[in-house]
């Protein structure tokens, strides 16, 4: 049974009981997510948490692997959207308009991701950061303006390949009397996809080349030292990370039927990921999963929680106004202040530091 | 003297406005250990820097086993056989020690028997091969780093300073490893301020000032003239004994 986990994971093992447990939790509830909840909105909530783990894990690969601070990434997570969305909503609802899409936007996002290594990884990180946030913003701009094609800031809705719509009825699970349907498959096409996409990411890193971007993340010179040419993996990883954060906007559009500017593209999107990235554990992967879960589930349920808190509390002074809902976001930046103050290293590198034995180490 | 396998003639080396390697000739013979001293500041570390091709010549001709390789990108020039130890414990501490060495074997996994051979020198690398390369200690660091260097066959190793904030016990440690290195016929340009060190392996030296080469000869002349070491160096050998 490890054997099989250590091969899945190549190798790279969580490392800390109670990382594991807390992977486990999340793995297995995103896995059954269509039989354990009844309502849309946490199917939604799983399936955007599955959708976000990768764009995470893709951005993870960049920062916390690579080392290079990009503020395109969303501009990859929009492409792989309009990509499938335009695709499906001008050519047809049918599963070659898919793969048309995809590959279409697989080609355009390696090209970019190219195009801005080659021309700017030379420069010095703040440089690049920079770059790539104007190459991101002019993106936008332009998906917000060519609304004849994309739809403008109203977006395409569209619909998707018979297999995945809503009314279409799979079968009938009788013991649970549970109707599958079209969005059932539709999650699993998005849940198993991400599983895929990130086991992948994690085979990347744990390769060859990717112990190469790590010592190119900790110190350039010396890996340039050695024989590695710092210019030729940063622009590999860029290529990757971002055909990755591609696979990733496709999927976020087949699941939700309609593609925007405000779903892909914004740099609310960007800052999200970011946090997820830190919070969860720079250069983990696994940091990916913890962080996209905790701040989606905040973004969708610290409303409610904060309402029903609010409710309870409402003989107590002050306490019922803190609590209020509309205070939401202000709650969420301290929860993230409180995280990373106690989780210097992100959840998951401080979980894991934590678990290393004393016989792990050295004694001179 | 053996065939030179690098010869600098006349380099000069710029950073940003200040003018660092103000013509510096320079040999190393095949199969030797040739010592670079000089006090700190004459420009011993840009040296090796400048022949890595870490900082590029201003002007001024590098050849390596008869080629010219000034100007080159670093990793054609650790490509061609040259491999590098910076100063200051340069491993990967992110990476395991394991990792680390396997990183720098450029032609595939590294060699089993070599490994042995290599843990035979750093017994230390063998025992903590799955530890994190950020633990150990700073000793241990150092021989990772020099580890690195020749996991694989190198025509030349540049070592800067191996012995730099390391403790004595490790130091003697590090002697017995470099006398090996040296019965193996390695070819090694060794920047080091330990006058005892260097002298227990050097076969020939050039000393540095203000950027340039201002003397050269046997290690074994230099160590016996203590003349020579004050008015070269400001210190003598029987004090550092």
């Amino acid at each position: 049974m490890s054997g099989i986990a250590d091969t899945l994971l190549s190798g790279d093992l969580p490392r800390s009981r109670i990382l594991t447990a807390l992977l486990g939790v999340i793995v297995g509830v995103l896995a059954l997510a269509p039989l354990l909840f009844d309502g849309a909105q946490a199917i939604n909530t799983a399936a955007k948490i599955c959708v976000f783990i990768v764009l995470a894990a893709s951005y993870d690969l960049l920062l916390g692997y690579t080392g290079i601070v990009s503020f395109a990434h969303t501009m990859f997570f929009g492409l792989g959207a309009y990509g499938v969305g335009l695709a499906l909503y001008g050519w047809g609802a049918t599963w070659t308009s898919v793969a048309a899409g995809l590959a279409l936007a697989i080609v355009a996002g390696l090209a970019l991701a190219l195009v801005i290594g080659l021309v700017s990884l030379r420069v010095k990180a703040i440089f690049y950061a920079m770059i790539t946030l104007a190459v991101a913003s002019a993106f936008a701009i332009l998906a917000g303006q060519l609304s004849d094609f994309t739809g403008g800031e109203d977006g395409r809705s569209f619909r998707v390949p018979e297999l995945l719509r809503p009314a279409t009825l799979l079968f009938r699970l009788p013991l649970l009397n549970i109707d599958i349907t079209g969005r059932t498959a539709a999650y699993y096409l998005v849940a198993g996809s991400a599983a895929g996409l990130f086991l992948s990411a994690l085979r990347v890193v744990n390769s060859p080349f990717g112990r190469v971007l790590q010592a190119i993340r900790e110190n350039e010179f010396r890996a340039e030292a050695i024989g590695f040419d710092v210019v030729t993996y940063r622009t590999l990883g860029n290529c990757l990370a971002a055909v990755m954060a591609v696979f990733a906007g496709a999927l976020y559009a087949l699941w939700l039927r309609y593609v925007g500017p405000d779903t892909t593209l914004s740099f609310g999107i960007m800052l999200d990921i970011l946090l997820m990235v830190v919070i969860g554990g720079m250069g983990t992967l696994y940091g990916a999963i913890i962080g996209a879960t905790l701040f989606i589930l905040a973004q969708s349920y610290l409303q409610k929680l904060m309402g029903a808190a609010a409710k309870s509390t409402q003989g107590i002074p002050v306490l019922p106004d803190l609590l209020h809902p509309d205070r939401w976001l202000l709650w969420l930046g301290v929860l993230f202040v409180l995280s990373v103050y106690f989780f210097p290293a992100g959840i998951v590198g401080t979980l894991r530091s934590r678990a290393v034995t004393q016989e792990q180490l050295p004694k001179t | 003297m053996a065939d030179p396998l690098l010869t600098l003639a006349s380099v000069h080396t710029h950073i940003g406005q200040y003018h660092i390697l103000q013509g510096v000739d320079l040999t190393v013979p095949t199969g030797e250990v040739t010592v670079l001293l000089g006090r700190n500041g004459a420009g011993k570390t840009t040296t090796l820097r400048t022949i890595m091709g870490l900082w590029p010549p201003s002007a001024g001709r590098i050849a390596f086993a008869g080629q010219p390789i000034g100007g080159l990108p670093p990793p054609d020039i650790a490509r061609r056989g040259i491999a590098y130890v910076p100063e200051q414990m340069a491993v990967f501490s992110d990476l395991t020690v394991a990792e680390n060495m396997t990183l720098a074997a450029l032609a595939g996994p590294p060699d089993t028997a070599r490994l042995e051979w290599i843990f035979g020198l750093f017994p230390a690398l063998k025992k903590f091969w799955r530890s994190p390369a950020g633990v150990l200690s700073g000793g241990q660091k150092q021989m990772l780093a020099i580890a690195r260097a020749i996991v694989e066959p190198r025509a030349l190793l540049l070592i800067d300073e191996p012995t730099k904030g390391i403790a004595p016990a490790i130091i003697e440690s590090m002697i017995a490893a470099f006398a090996e290195l040296k019965r193996a016929n390695t070819t090694i340009l060794l920047v080091e301020q330990n006058f005892r060190f260097a002298s227990s392996l050097g076969d020939t030296v050039a000393v540095m000032d203000d950027g340039r080469i201002v003397h050269r000869g046997t290690m074994g002349d230099l160590a016996a003239d203590s003349v020579l070491q004050s008015r070269l160096l400001g210190l003598s050998l029987d004090a550092h004994a």
